[in-house]
């Protein structure tokens, strides 16, 4: 059998999988109850159940109706995909160890690079202007505690 | 005349020097990001969620609420001037207005949206005044199952009048009110889903996930296709003021399309986007006077319409939000969970509850238009020199403050990560052609709908068919039905896939 649009194709399994995680971990793990007193599972599984059985249909469709081009999914923008994310979450992790004066340019520099054109010059401006601006910003106006000096110096 | 009292009590909040600035600042704000492109409201509200934390519930929904129709204003600049449309709300101010600025007729067009969105916004405001005490009055008339049955008719109707596949967007609904069920039961205090982490027994926050897809998402997936140049047309914005002629073919443009936007707004998944589509065509089909311009080559009908329709659906969409605490959009899903933030329970409550609020937001809006059209006829200048910010300096900036407000939220790095999987979840649903928008109606609204389902099988103790016997409830679930039924038709199928085709 050929899949006549790759997209659909994927989304209907995606849907497919997560319908019956969901369901299965709810049976598995939370008191269903009944009816006439839902317990915690109740609305998950119908949930669950009911995205699967969409999800199939999708799927189904995706094999069955014909379309132009057979819609495919395309080349994965690995670079801006895994630099922007791990970019983020790298900050999450350190910005309690090294602060916002080391953490914030870095992230800057490093996500700047998921773009085509990357200028060392153009990130490093953008990185001072952005650290200066969210001090003014989140430090001194809006008064949120956020770490700005790493923790082993101290401060 | 209790209008004019409440109206009266709503400018009064208003006027206060504190409300006024933020209403200032985020009708501000919404231009800009309005004006750029690859910048959407959703993702700036949810920037901006995590810093309302230090105001009070009043001003901080009227600086988001001021970021919505901000939007739109900036959009419709950006789509005359250089064909882009900032918003997705102003894809079809494009076609005219941008063939009117290629015949050195900008300033026309930016005036006909200007004002005509300022007439609409009044009409918008006084609709939302007038209508929203009845309707309050009749939500209190509901049931756990009505309550249930009117969620699912607004997250049909969200997804009916959306584009792209139903079915993928219905799925997408049930994948967002199961994220939502990623939290501690309400009933039996069993926490659910959260693999022993303790951060997730309190469910993941929404404001982790419309930044991890609207802003982390959009900005892969815009840093994926190659740049594009864009051409602007600065040189000639002089002689702002629209002829005498103008103006008598613009007024009927604009009555229409503030009529449609308003009637568009209220209904769930409609709003600015759907107002200014069908505002367009109905332009279109109106019969030309002699001596017109032809529509596609810059007629000033085919800007004021969809200008004034898109404002006025902004506006009256705040209607199911404020009576029935039923969010219509992504935007409105994001002003319920500002609510929610600020410890007000989102529903037909809040009008009695908290009337300062309620009428104060409302009349901000109007003072937020007011403030919008004399800020933006001077400033366009201004507006047209942010469009030469590069890309590659915006993208950082976006997912710094997307960052720091990331981690703001609770101060810990797990929102953080949370966010960054959501961006890679984005991604995921971009290159599969999955609308995330109403994913996220699902995932505010889940919790919510079961506790009502709950409630309601308990009341009719484990009767489901109390849903289609009580005539309130039968009547919205049949409403939600009909949509299917209607968008499923053959021949409806076909006009509305046309329609969407013109994006």
């Amino acid at each position: 059998m050929k899949i006549k649009s790759q997209r659909d194709f994927w989304s209907g399994l995606m849907f497919i999988v997560v319908g019956i995680a969901f369901a299965w971990g709810a049976a598995a793990n939370y008191n269903f109850g009944s009816s006439a007193r839902p317990g915690p599972a109740y609305f998950p599984f119908g949930l669950g159940v009911l995205l699967a059985i969409l999800g199939a249909f999708v799927t189904l469709k995706a094999l069955t109706i014909e379309t132009e081009d057979g819609e495919p999914v395309g080349a994965w923008a690995w670079r801006p995909l895994l630099w922007i994310c791990l970019s983020i979450a790298a900050f999450g992790f350190l910005l309690p160890k090294l602060g916002m004066i080391i953490t914030l340019p870095l992230l800057v520099v490093v996500s700047a690079m998921a773009g085509d054109e990357f200028h060392w010059k153009d990130a490093a401006l953008n990185a001072v202007i952005l650290t200066v601006g969210s001090w003014a910003i989140f430090i001194l106006g809006l008064k949120l505690t956020i770490p700005l000096w790493p923790s082993f110096l101290g401060a | 005349m209790e209008l004019l009292n409440n109206l009266a009590l709503g400018f009064g909040v208003a006027f206060t020097l504190q409300n006024l600035l933020y209403a200032f600042f985020g009708a501000m704000l919404g231009t800009l990001i309005g004006v750029l492109p690859g910048l959407g409201p959703v993702a700036t509200i949810a920037m901006l969620l995590p810093s309302i934390y230090a105001l009070d519930a009043t001003p901080a929904l009227i600086m988001l609420a001021g970021i919505y129709y901000g939007a739109q204003y900036g959009g419709s600049t950006t789509a005359i001037l250089i064909n882009v449309p900032g918003e997705s709300s102003s894809v079809v101010t494009a076609i005219d207005g941008y063939q009117m600025a290629r015949k050195g007729r900008a300033g026309a067009a930016l005036a006909a949206a200007g004002l005509g969105s300022f007439f609409a916004g009044c009409v918008g405001t006084i609709i939302i005044a007038a209508f929203a005490p009845p309707l309050t009055e009749l939500a209190f008339k509901f049931g756990p199952a009505e309550y249930f049955s009117l969620m699912v008719l607004g997250l049909i109707g969200a997804v009916v009048l959306a584009s792209g596949s139903l079915i993928k967007a219905i799925s997408m609904i049930l994948l967002g009110l199961l994220l939502g069920q990623i939290n501690t039961d309400v009933i039996s205090g069993v926490p659910r889903y959260s693999f022993d982490i303790p951060e997730l027994t309190d469910g993941i926050g929404f404001v982790a996930i419309a930044m991890g897809v609207f802003g982390f998402g959009e900005i892969i997936s815009n840093l994926s296709r190659p740049a594009e140049h864009r051409e602007v047309f600065t040189k000639d914005v002089k002689g702002l003021w629209p002829t005498f002629a103008d103006f008598k073919q613009a007024f009927p443009a604009v009555l229409r399309g503030t009529a449609l936007g308003s009637l568009l707004g209220v209904l769930p998944g409609g709003g600015a986007l759907l107002a200014a589509f069908a505002a367009y065509t109905v332009e279109k089909k109106t019969p030309a006077k002699p001596g017109e311009v032809p529509f596609g080559q810059g007629n000033i009908r085919g800007v004021a319409g969809p200008e004034s329709a898109n404002n006025a659906g902004a506006q009256t969409s705040f209607i199911p939000m404020l009576t029935l605490g039923i969010p219509p959009n992504a935007v409105m899903a994001l002003m319920v969970g500002a609510m929610t933030i600020k410890g007000i329970q989102p529903g037909p409550q809040v009008m009695t509850s908290n009337p300062q609020l309620f009428w104060g937001l409302i009349a901000s809006m109007w003072v937020g238009n007011l403030m919008l059209i004399i800020l933006n006829l001077p400033l366009i200048g201004m507006w047209i020199k942010l469009l030469t910010v590069p890309y590659r300096f915006l993208f950082p900036a976006i997912i710094v403050f997307c960052s720091i407000g990331l981690y703001t939220l609770n101060n810990s790095p797990f929102d953080v990560y949370i966010g960054a999987l959501f961006g890679l979840v984005g991604y995921l649903f971009w290159k599969l052609g999955c609308e995330p928008a109403p994913l996220l109606l699902g995932f505010i609204l889940g919790p919510m709908m079961e506790e009502n389902l709950r409630r309601a099988l308990l009341l009719s103790r484990g009767d489901w068919t109390t849903f289609v016997t009580r005539p309130l409830s039968a009547g919205l679930l049949a409403a939600a039905a009909l949509m299917v039924v209607v968008v499923m038709l053959p021949s409806i199928k076909k006009k509305r896939e046309e329609a969407f085709q013109e994006e």
